[in-house]
C-alpha cells in the first residue's frame, strides 16, 4: 500500500553509465555464417585448430534452438541482425602501451571509473579492459610477468600460448554445452586469459572491465582462467554498457580450472544498462560461467553482484571433481523497473568429501522479476559430500516478484543437502526506526538492503565491496520513498 | 520546549488520542503514566511522526516550531529522540554503523562535515562504558539477537551519543533488571540539563526514584486526566488507576 505508492513516486535518477563514445570502428556487417566465422578468425590471426573449433561450434549451433525455459520473457532475437565483430579502428593491431590507446577510449574508462592508469584510484589492480571486442590495454603486465603469471587478452594468448589454449579451451564448457555457449564458441572475439603457475600466489587482484559501446553489436567474450597446483588467484570483472533503445546481446563464456590445492576467486560486479522504466532497451545477459575443481582440495568461489541488464540468465557453476574440493556461490541480484533476472548456480559433486555453499540474495523492486534457480547434484561417487544452500528474497513494493527453484539430485546416501529459504519485505518498522534516528528514507533503504546482502558483500574484495554497495544504491534508487 | 494542545490522533481509523494537552518546559523532566492501551506509545509515535498515526486535530509546538509540519527524519535532526518501547532489529546492519549514519544525518542538516571516524568511535566507547555495554555489541546487527534489556540500553546509548533536545523514552525501564535500571537511570541523568527536556513513559514509580521528575501526568483514554508532582506517582502505585478512570468518566 504505502510502500507501493512511495515506490512509484521515486523512480528517479537514471542509469549513470549511459554515454556513447564516438570512435571509428571496424565492424563486420550483421549476419552469421561460416564466412563470418572465418573472417573473425583470420582478423585475429588464429591458428588452424581454433578456426576449426569455431566452425564446429557454428555448425552445432545451427542445429540448436534458443532455450526458453528461464523464468523470463523477451521477444525473439534475430541473430542475423547482429554484428559479430566490432573493433575500434585505431587499435586494429592491438595496443603496445597505454600511450597508443585512443584518448577518447581512456576518457570513457575514466567516466566509468575504471582504473586504467597505473597511478589510478584503485592502484594495485591490474585491468584488462575489453571495449566491444578487442582488449584495449593491459596494465601491470610487468609485475605479473615477474611472478610468472600470464594475464593478457585472450586473442594475445592464442598466439603466445596456443598450447594452453588448445589444452584448456572448451574443457569445462564444451561448445555443445548450450545455445549461447555454442554461439560464443563460434564468434567470440576477445576476453581475458589467466594462467597462474604451480605454487604461485598471484601478487595482485586481476580485473577486467567490459563495455559494450557500438550499436547493434553483440559482445561475446571468452575468459579462461587456469590455476595450476597450489596456485591462488582472485579475479574481478566489472561490466557496463551505454544507454540505447534497442536491446543488445551479451553472451559470454567463462571457464575456470583449478588443479590440486588451487584456489580461484571470481567476483563479478555487473552493471549492464538495464533498460528504461518501461522495459525499453537494455542488455540481454546470457552467460555461461563454470569452474571445474579438477584436482584434490581445489577451491572455486564465485561472487556476483548483479544490478544491471534487462534480462540476466546466468548460473556460475562448479564441477567438484577432485576429492575434498570446495565450491562456493555468493550472489546478490537486484531487479527494478522491468528487469528480469534468472540466476543461480549448479554444484555438481563428483569427488569424495566435496563441499559446496550457496548464498543467494535476491532483491526485487518496481515490476522486476527475480528468480533463483539452482541445482545441487550429488553423484554416486560423492561420498560424504555436503551442500548448504540459503536463498533469501527481499521484496520492495507489491508489483515485483521473487521465485525460487531449487533442484536437488542426490545419488549417494552419505551426501547431505541443506536448504534454507526466506522471503521478506522491507518492514515499515525497520524504515521508521531509521527515520526516527534522522536517517533519510533513501539511506535507510540502502542501509537495510546492504544489511540483507552482508553475507555476500563480505566475500567481495574490499575496494569492490564499497563499489558494489554504491551500485546497489543507484540501481534501487526510487524503490522506496 | 514542547506544547501539545487539544491533540486528536487516529490509528487505522480508530481515535486513540482524544484532546490531549501537555506542556513540557525546557529543562524539565516529565513522567507520563497510565493504564495499558491508554495511548502513551501512540503519543510517542505521533511526536516522532510515525506514518499511519494521523493527527486529526490539535497542535504540537516544539521549540516554537510546528512539529507536525516536519518529516520524521527532520524531527530527529531537529533534536527529537524517541526511545522505542520495542526497539527494532535490523539484521546485518552494524549497530555502530546505524549510529554513525544518525550522527552524520544531523551534522549534514547543520552543514557540518561528517564525524571523524576515530573521534566518533572513542565517544561511543565512552558512552558504552557508562551503560556497561560490551563492545562486541557495536559490531552486531542493530538489536539483532539482543536481549530485551540490552535493546533498552542500546536505545539509551543512541540517545547519549545523539544528545537530543527532547527525548521521549517509552517504557525504557520495562524489562530491565535492578542493576540495569540504575545504569539506565544514571545514563539518562547525565543528559539532564537546563536546555534539555525529557518525557518518561513508565508504569513504575521505581524509575522515578532514580530519575526524579518535575511533573507527573496521567494519561487515561487518550487524555491527560491529572497532573501533579512526584507524589502523584507514589499515590498511583498505591491506589492504581481505577479512581482516576471513574473520576474521568
Ligand atoms: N493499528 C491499530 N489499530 C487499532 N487500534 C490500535 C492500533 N494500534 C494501536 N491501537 C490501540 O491504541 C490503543 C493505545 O495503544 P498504545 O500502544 O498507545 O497504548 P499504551 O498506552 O502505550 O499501552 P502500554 O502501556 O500497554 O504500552 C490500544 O488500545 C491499542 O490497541
Ligand atoms: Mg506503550
Amino acid at each position: 500500500m504505502k510502500e507501493a505508492t512511495q515506490l512509484e513516486d521515486m523512480l528517479a535518477r537514471g542509469y549513470q553509465h549511459g554515454f556513447i563514445t564516438e570512435i571509428d570502428a571496424d565492424t563486420v556487417p550483421p549476419g552469421l555464417d561460416e564466412d563470418v566465422v572465418r573472417l573473425i578468425s583470420r582478423k585475429k590471426r588464429e591458428p588452424a585448430f581454433l578456426t576449426a573449433w569455431r566452425l564446429k561450434a557454428l555448425r552445432h549451433w545451427l542445429t540448436m534452438r534458443e532455450p526458453h525455459w528461464p523464468h523470463a520473457h523477451y521477444p525473439p532475437i534475430d541473430y542475423q541482425a547482429i554484428s559479430y565483430y566490432s573493433a575500434p579502428k585505431r587499435n586494429a593491431e592491438g595496443p603496445k602501451s597505454l600511450a597508443e590507446v585512443d584518448p577518447k577510449l581512456l576518457a570513457t574508462y575514466e567516466k566509468l571509473g575504471v582504473p586504467l592508469h597505473e597511478r589510478a584510484r584503485l592502484a594495485g589492480v591490474a585491468v584488462d579492459a575489453v571495449f566491444d571486442s578487442v582488449s584495449v590495454a593491459t596494465t601491470f603486465k610487468q609485475r605479473l610477468q615477474e611472478a610468472g603469471v600470464i594475464f593478457c587478452p585472450f586473442s594475445e594468448a592464442v598466439t603466445t600460448h596456443p598450447e594452453l589454449i588448445e589444452r584448456y579451451l572448451g574443457s569445462v564448457v564444451p561448445y555443445s554445452d548450450n545455445f549461447f555457449a555454442a554461439l560464443n564458441s563460434a564468434v567470440f572475439s576477445d576476453g581475458s586469459f589467466v594462467y597462474v603457475p604451480q605454487g604461485v600466489r598471484c601478487p595482485m587482484e586481476l580485473s577486467t572491465y567490459f563495455r559494450i559501446n557500438a550499436a547493434k553489436t553483440g559482445q561475446f567474450e571468452r575468459t579462461l582462467i587456469i590455476a595450476a597446483e597450489g596456485a591462488t588467484v582472485s579475479y574481478l570483472e566489472g561490466c557496463s554498457a551505454p544507454q540505447r533503445d534497442e536491446n543488445q546481446l551479451h553472451a559470454a563464456v567463462v571457464e575456470l580450472i583449478a588443479l590440486d590445492e588451487a584456489y580461484i576467486k571470481y567476483s563479478t560486479v555487473q552493471n549492464w544498462y538495464p533498460g528504461d522504466e518501461h522495459g525499453r532497451g537494455g542488455i540481454y545477459n546470457f552467460v555461461t560461467k563454470r569452474g571445474e575443481c579438477r584436482g584434490r582440495n581445489a577451491h572455486i568461489s564465485w561472487t556476483q553482484v548483479e544490478t544491471g541488464s534487462a534480462i540476466t540468465w546466468k548460473y556460475p557453476s562448479c564441477v567438484l571433481r577432485g576429492d575434498g574440493s570446495v565450491g562456493e556461490f555468493y550472489s546478490v541480484a537486484t531487479v527494478n523497473n522491468r528487469q528480469q533476472a534468472d540466476t543461480g548456480t549448479k554444484m555438481i559433486h563428483i569427488g569424495r568429501d566435496t563441499r559446496s555453499t550457496i548464498i543467494s540474495k535476491g532483491i526485487s523492486a518496481g515490476h522486476g522479476q527475480n528468480t533463483y534457480r539452482g541445482l545441487v547434484k550429488m553423484l554416486p561417487s560423492a561420498h560424504g559430500a555436503r551442500n548448504f544452500t540459503q536463498c533469501d528474497s527481499l521484496l520492495m513494493g507489491g508489483q515485483c516478484g521473487a521465485h525460487t527453484f531449487p533442484y536437488v539430485e542426490v545419488k549417494n546416501p552419505t551426501a547431505t543437502v541443506e536448504h534454507e529459504a526466506s522471503t521478506s519485505k522491507i518492514s515499515e518498522d525497520e524504515l521508521f526506526y531509521c527515520l526516527a534516528r534522522g536517517i533519510s528514507s533513501e539511506d535507510a533503504v540502502n542501509l537495510i538492503v546492504s544489511g540483507f546482502c552482508k553475507s555476500v558483500f563480505k566475500e567481495l574484495p574490499m575496494e569492490f565491496a564499497v563499489e558494489a554497495q554504491k551500485l546497489l544504491a543507484v540501481s534501487l534508487e526510487g524503490a522506496v520513498g | 520546549m514542547l506544547k501539545i494542545h487539544n491533540l486528536h490522533a487516529t490509528v487505522d481509523g480508530k481515535e486513540i488520542l482524544k484532546g490531549l494537552d501537555l506542556e513540557v518546559p525546557t529543562g524539565e523532566v516529565h513522567a507520563v503514566m497510565g493504564p495499558n492501551g491508554s495511548g502513551k506509545s501512540t503519543l510517542a509515535y505521533v511526536l516522532a511522526g510515525r506514518p499511519g498515526y494521523l493527527v486529526t486535530a490539535g497542535t504540537i509546538t516544539y521549540e516554537g516550531r510546528d512539529l507536525l509540519a516536519l518529516s520524521p527524519e527532520d524531527r530527529a535532526r531537529a533534536g527529537v529522540f524517541l526511545g522505542f518501547q520495542y526497539p527494532v532489529e535490523i539484521p546485518g546492519v552494524n549497530n555502530v554503523y546505524l549510529l554513525k549514519a544518525a550522527v552524520n544525518a544531523v551534522r549534514k542538516q547543520r552543514g557540518e562535515p561528517e564525524v571523524d571516524a576515530f573521534e566518533f568511535l572513542s565517544l561511543v566507547r565512552e558512552k558504552m562504558r557508562l551503560m556497561r555495554m560490551d563492545e562486541s555489541m557495536l559490531a552486531r546487527g542493530v538489536n539483532e539477537g539482543f536481549s530485551g534489556g540490552e535493546k533498552k540500553r542500546n536505545e539509551i546509548l543512541q540517545m547519549l551519543v545523539l544528545e537530543p533536545h527532547l527525548a521521549v523514552l517509552d517504557e525504557t525501564d520495562s524489562g530491565l533488571d535492578i542493576d540495569a535500571l540504575k545504569i539506565v537511570a544514571q545514563g539518562v541523568n547525565t543528559l539532564r540539563a537546563p536546555e534539555r527536556s525529557l518525557v518518561l513513559v513508565t508504569h513504575y514509580q521505581r524509575l522515578l526514584e532514580h530519575i526524579v521528575p518535575d511533573r507527573v501526568h496521567v494519561l487515561v483514554n487518550g487524555r491527560i486526566v491529572r497532573s501533579g508532582d512526584r507524589s502523584l506517582a507514589v499515590q498511583l502505585e498505591q491506589r492504581g488507576y481505577d479512581w482516576l478512570i471513574s473520576e474521568a468518566a
